[in-house]
């Protein structure tokens, strides 16, 4: 990327040429802000009509530790709250599972039941606060709790906001964290997206993720295609549902990475939005302009921060922000200094607030929409990550959908070739990495973290052995007889999860009767 | 005869991200090693009789999700158990350096931190192995 020789290409291997002058963009046709395609961005006068949520993922340990958390984000400017959930959880075990040994509140809150979610949420209005939960194979079940705690305040769902990320194809692809088989969890998120549509139409139901993809090392390219070939998926799931396009379309809401390669990460976002925009009007023949508008929630890169002089960190995120900004982003996570380590210490994470802060308010960024937008440069990066990314769509459109493609392993193995390729740079020094491969410093005084002890499993078994003793187990059992009979079925099991979760079904429980109906997954792995 | 270095790559634990586990895994290849990767979720005993099996030399563990301190007793303790204490254990991840240096006092070769070099890693193994044959 740095190279000072005369060839250069970048990560996802487009050359970058010496100059980009008035002939590198001839013909390029750049309609306005807020117009279709919207590569300039979705509205006009973007952030000077409103800033985009600065929303900090975070949870840790109990419940009632997050939520005092999440209290002091709140009193310090943050505008929304993404919560971030344990392995445990995010795999559908409760505290008590015999596998969540050690794992309890390590990478995220430990929720087991309705009663943790309420706890969760304690003194947090839900009708006032957006609130996005970063779960994928359990999302109906930890959504039907968000839901019922709503009911507990009295909030009407109408009033709910929010985004559910409840994308299983990236987990396949990436991150790994499914429980059963793809089609079965195509259907539980289409349940999702049919339910939300019909009862909390302010929800987004779903957050179609490049994020993950690229944390496993693709290229910007592949985040690129991958994600929006996964949400062409879903709208096929919808309309095969029955819903029509219009209905359900405006809800969907994206997920992107910001990445080191400035100004790629610019112009993958603008590429992005010139995509959906098409493929939703022409593909899908959506007829509402909400459908064809592409909104996305960013985060800086977690795999680009390094354990060797972690204060540089912070200007990594702080050029990853500005780039997803330029970018033209609606919502914002920026990493802390300390992230390579462990979960971040209050004090890094209020300086990753204020990164955002520093971007919005003193820099100046903000004050026009798509300030790079007729640059030589960013513009023929544009086209150019757009026509590459058309290139991966058109072949997994060959081989018959997303879920053939990952059935044989296609953007698994081009993922761990990018990962693989990008690693041997490191090693050979062609990419440099301040404070690893260059610039090393010896003895680095050690930084303070967060740590998290034993307590909280402690805690969080004890409140479950408590609420088990204390519930209508009776009501309990019912309820999920129910929901497996709807399981077996094909109606929408939307209504019988949320029945399970306000008996107080936990979690585990729920997750297992649908185990009983649909099995489990196991991944051939790809090397 | 076959020489090569035989190692279990293991990636045990609820944690999915395998994007170390898969590059260790191929460089290790790559440097000539038969390489066994054990796929996502193995616990301790999957791990153990899996390299009882394939008869390694070495186990590598990958693990980024803080449960090290959960996970790698229990899979030294097993090793102890089925008399196959001479295996070459190395953890790689999100370990900080006083979990290590207790890792390093279970038995643990080595524990490879975030940022170490494909390189130091093959040249670890090589060498530790070479001592123990």
């Amino acid at each position: 990327m740095a190279k000072l020789t005369s060839e250069v290409t970048n990560q996802s291997g487009i050359p970058i040429d010496p100059v980009y002058t008035a002939a590198s963009t001839r013909g390029l046709e750049l309609p306005a802000p807020g117009e279709f395609p919207y590569t300039r961005g979705i509205h006009r006068d973007m952030y000077r009509g409103r800033l985009w949520t600065m929303r900090q993922f975070s949870g840790f340990a109990t419940p009632e530790e997050t939520n005092r958390r999440y209290l002091y984000l709140l009193s310090q400017g943050q505008t929304g709250l993404s919560v971030a959930f344990d392995l445990p959880t995010l795999m559908g075990y409760d505290a008590d599972h015999a596998t969540s040994e050690g794992e309890v509140g390590k990478c995220g809150v430990s929720i087991s039941s309705l009663e943790d979610m309420e706890i969760l949420f304690s003194g947090i209005p839900l009708g006032d606060v957006t609130v996005s939960m970063t779960i994928n194979s359990p999302a109906p079940i930890l959504w039907a709790m968000y839901l019922a705690v709503g009911e507990k305040q009295g909030v009407d769902w109408s009033r709910m906001s929010g985004t559910l990320q409840n994308d299983i194809l990236k987990e396949y692809i990436a991150q790994k964290e499914y429980i059963f088989p793809p089609r079965p969890s195509m259907r539980l998120v289409t349940d999702v997206i049919e339910y939300s549509t019909q009862r909390v139409p302010r929800f987004n139901p779903i957050s179609i993720s490049g994020y993950h993809i690229r944390e496993a090392g693709s290229t910007a390219v592949q985040e690129l295609a991958f994600t929006l070939r996964d949400g062409i998926e879903y709208v096929d799931w919808a309309l095969e549902r029955g819903l029509p396009v219009d209905s359900f379309a405006p809800r969907l809401s994206f997920f992107f990475n910001a990445h080191n390669d400035f100004f790629e990460e610019i112009a993958k976002y603008r590429a992005a939005r010139k995509i959906w925009a098409e493929v939703m009007r022409d593909r899908f023949g959506a007829q509402d302009e909400k459908s064809w508008k592409l909104r996305t929630h960013a985060q800086t890169a977690g795999c680009s921060l390094t354990w060797q002089q972690p204060y540089n960190n912070i200007v990594r995120t702080t050029l990853q922000a500005l780039a997803a900004v330029l970018g033209g982003a609606q919502s914002l996570h920026t990493n802390s200094l300390d992230e390579a380590y462990a979960l971040p210490s209050e004090h890094a994470v209020t300086i990753a607030l204020r990164t955002q802060q520093v971007i919005a308010y003193e820099s100046g960024v903000a004050n026009v929409p798509d300030p790079l937008g007729g640059s030589y440069f960013i513009e023929s990066l544009t086209a150019e990550m757009e026509k590459r990314a058309n290139d991966y769509i058109r072949r997994i459109d060959e081989m018959g959908g997303m879920i053939p493609a990952i059935e044989r392993g296609f953007p698994q193995t081009e993922i761990a070739n990018a990962s693989y390729e990008y690693q041997h740079t490191i090693e050979t020094g062609e990419q440099k990495i301040v404070g690893v491969n260059a610039f090393v410093e010896q003895n680095e005084p050690p930084i303070e973290l967060l740590h998290i002890d034993g307590s909280s499993q402690q805690h969080q078994l004890e409140k479950l052995r408590n609420l088990k003793s204390r519930r209508a187990n009776a009501k309990v059992a019912t309820s999920l007889d129910a929901l497996k009979r709807a399981a077996e079925g094909r109606e929408n099991t939307m209504p019988y999860i949320l029945d399970a979760v306000r008996s107080y079904a936990t979690l585990g429980e729920i997750c297992d009767a649908f185990r009983e109906v649909f099995g489990t997954y196991t991944e051939t792995s790809v090397l | 005869m076959d020489h090569r270095i035989r190692v279990l790559v293991a990636k045990p634990g609820l944690d999915g991200h395998d994007r170390g586990a898969k590059v260790i895994a191929r460089a290790l290849r790559d440097a000539g090693m038969e390489v066994i990767y054990t796929g996502l979720r193995q616990t301790p005993e999957m791990i153990v009789n899996a390299a009882l099996q394939e008869d390694v030399q070495v186990i590598g563990l990958s693990i980024l999700s803080g449960a090290h301190n959960a996970i790698v007793p229990r899979v030294m303790q097993l090793l102890k158990e089925k008399g196959i204490e001479d295996v070459l254990v190395t953890v790689g991840g999100i370990i900080p350096d006083e979990d290590a240096a207790q890792l390093k006092k279970l038995g643990v070769a080595a524990v490879f931190q975030p940022g170490a070099s494909l390189e130091s890693i093959v040249d670890f193994i090589r060498s530790s192995v070479k001592q123990i044959a």
